[in-house]
């Protein structure tokens, strides 16, 4: 899947949750996104990048705009190198919190983008990806 | 830190959120509004989110603390001015935000808080006879 454009942020504290959301808005404008489907994908990088920072323990996200078969979106890879998550089905149900949360933010983010991915062990980290297709 | 503004109109307490929160500006604007609530003795509380472009999981859990505190409190609480993609998109996520009240505008939003307290102060009358 050929990239087009790719940025990397890191997610070191609470102001940079705000910076992902600016940056997946700027990207999704870029791909031409309509207005739900922009606001939908922001928030799903608003989710994940708290999730980075709060139980991650901080990490990065890489944005890129991704071309196939004439189609274009916006995929959002985070990453982080903290506790990893033991039971991920668990981790996606609504209404699983391991902290004060109110354990929405995985599976919304997956509800709101066309594809979504986790990868997590415990002890090696999190890596979650999303994409929204134009 | 940064602190949004909180006004007072008569009995009521007015938010507007005009910029892109991050999650200790928000925490703090939950602790300023309740003890405002307090200190101005206030009846109801408006919080304008029209500039608002995203609600996530963390603004809308303090949205919902607001409003069930200022209940507590014997206050009133309106959201007002949520853009379409904004409610399309809480519903995607899963908040349904069921204890906020919205209206479509400060306005209307302030008319609820007034509809509520004219309805209290009948109440009130009646207990007397
Ligand atoms: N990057 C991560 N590293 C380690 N654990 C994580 C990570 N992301 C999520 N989790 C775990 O998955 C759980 C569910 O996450 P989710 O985002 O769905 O809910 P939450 O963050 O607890 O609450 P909310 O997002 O609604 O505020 C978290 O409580 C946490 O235990
Ligand atoms: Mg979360």
């Amino acid at each position: 899947m050929p990239t087009t454009k790719t940025e990397r942020l890191g997610i070191k504290i609470s102001d940079d949750v705000v910076r992902v959301r600016q940056l997946t808005r700027m990207l999704s404008v870029e791909v031409g996104l309509g207005l739900v489907d922009q606001t939908k994908v922001v928030t799903a990088a608003s989710e994940l990048a708290r999730n980075t920072l709060d139980y991650g323990g901080g990490g990065e996200v890489i944005a890129e705009i991704v071309e196939q078969g004439g189609r274009r979106g916006v995929r959002l890879t985070f990453e982080d190198k903290g506790p990893g998550i033991a039971d991920i089905e668990q981790a996606l149900k609504d209404g699983f919190t391991s902290g004060r949360g109110m354990g929405l933010g995985l599976g919304g983010a997956k509800r709101l983008c066309n594809e979504f991915s986790i990868v997590s062990a415990p002890g090696t980290g999190t890596k979650v990806t999303i994409a929204r297709w134009k | 830190m940064d602190r949004i503004p909180i006004l007072k109109f008569g009995n009521a307490l007015l938010v507007t959120i005009q910029v892109d929160m991050h999650d200790r500006l928000a925490t703090a604007l939950e602790e300023d509004l309740t003890s405002r609530i307090v200190s101005n003795n206030a009846r109801g509380v408006l919080i304008d989110i029209s500039a608002l472009e995203v609600v996530d999981s963390f603004i809308g859990r303090m949205l919902d603390n607001i409003a069930a505190v200022s209940r507590i409190l014997d206050a009133d609480t309106v959201v007002v001015g949520m853009r379409p993609a904004v409610a399309i998109t809480l519903v995607e996520l899963g908040l349904s935000l069921t204890g906020v009240k919205t209206a479509l505008n400060v306005e209307r939003g302030m008319a609820m808080i007034h509809d509520r307290l004219a309805g209290s102060e009948a109440d009130d009358a009646d207990d007397e006879d």
